[in-house]
């Protein structure tokens, strides 16, 4: 019987692909994998969108600000550097 | 040498000012990544205190060979998890993967939407920055901990495996299943755009 694809591995399901989203932004994949990944990817509009919405994802994380220390808490701290110094 | 390297060596020094400049740059900061380790608010304040302390008394023995940012998350990360054996408090590792997403064969049950072009402009992004800060919260606290310092602090992998003692494939895992969250709540936003 002859087996499809000999040498080379079967193509990618979405599941696949997806969990290995992560090593591949991260360039993270042995060649082979993010060749499986690209090859996926230019075939399923699904998986590209999703990949997409994960790049927006991390773009959006990056811009998550904290609120500013208030300044009665900057004294406090302030106060407490004199004093850790002072001892 | 850069603003933070500056700041760090006016500390040194003995400045006042730095030390001020560096806890208004990172304060609520380490309070958020306390916040992923402990329960109470009051512990995690606690010890971020002691974190500003050990850095007013340690700034002398760093030697600058990882970066300060991350020099200090390591000294709060110590803090907040000795803090958290006193709590008794354990880290959920376990937990399920999202799989429910795809069916038998491996195929989506229901495709993502498309919506990523749509955040083009930075008016949406900030938008949505601003609801991912009220989500963040609501992860479980070791995919908290990968996301806020990848994603949000912007750490690279291997310091943030240091920082937490993961593997890379761990941490991965992890970062994917926070994203994973993160998108969901970002598509149901978008929806009501």
């Amino acid at each position: 019987m002859r087996v499809p694809f000999v040498g080379r591995r079967r193509a990618l399901v979405c599941r696949e692909a997806v969990q290995l989203m992560a090593g591949y932004l991260d360039g993270a994949l042995s060649p082979r994998d993010r060749a499986r990944v690209e090859a996926h990817l230019s075939d399923c509009p699904h998986c590209h969108e999703y990949l997409a919405q994960l790049r927006v994802t991390i773009d959006v994380l990056g811009r998550v600000e904290v609120d500013d220390v208030p300044a009665e808490v900057l004294d406090e701290f302030v106060a407490l550097y004199r004093r850790w110094n002072a001892g | 040498m850069g603003a933070e390297e500056e700041l760090v060596a006016q500390l040194r020094a003995g400045d006042e000012e730095a030390f001020a400049a560096l806890v208004r740059m990172y304060h609520n900061r380490l309070l958020r990544l306390a916040q992923t380790v402990v329960a109470s608010r009051s512990v995690a304040e606690e010890a971020v205190q002691d974190t500003w302390l050990a850095v007013v008394r340690g700034v002398d023995r760093f030697e600058g060979r990882s970066s300060f940012k991350t020099w200090l998350f390591q000294i709060l990360l110590n803090r907040a998890r000795t803090a958290a054996k006193r709590e008794n408090r354990t880290d959920l590792l376990a937990e399920s993967d999202w799989d429910e997403r795809f069916d038998g064969s491996g195929a989506w049950v229901s495709p993502p939407t498309h919506w990523s072009d749509l955040v083009d402009d930075r008016v949406v992004a900030q938008r949505l920055a601003f609801r991912v800060h009220d989500i963040l919260p609501l992860l479980p606290d070791v995919q908290r901990q990968v996301i806020m310092l990848r994603d949000v602090e912007g750490l690279s992998s291997s310091d943030v495996g240091t920082l937490l003692g993961l593997t890379d494939g761990n941490q991965r895992v992890l970062l994917h299943r926070a994203r994973t969250r993160v998108r969901h709540h970002l598509e149901m936003e978008m929806d009501t755009v």
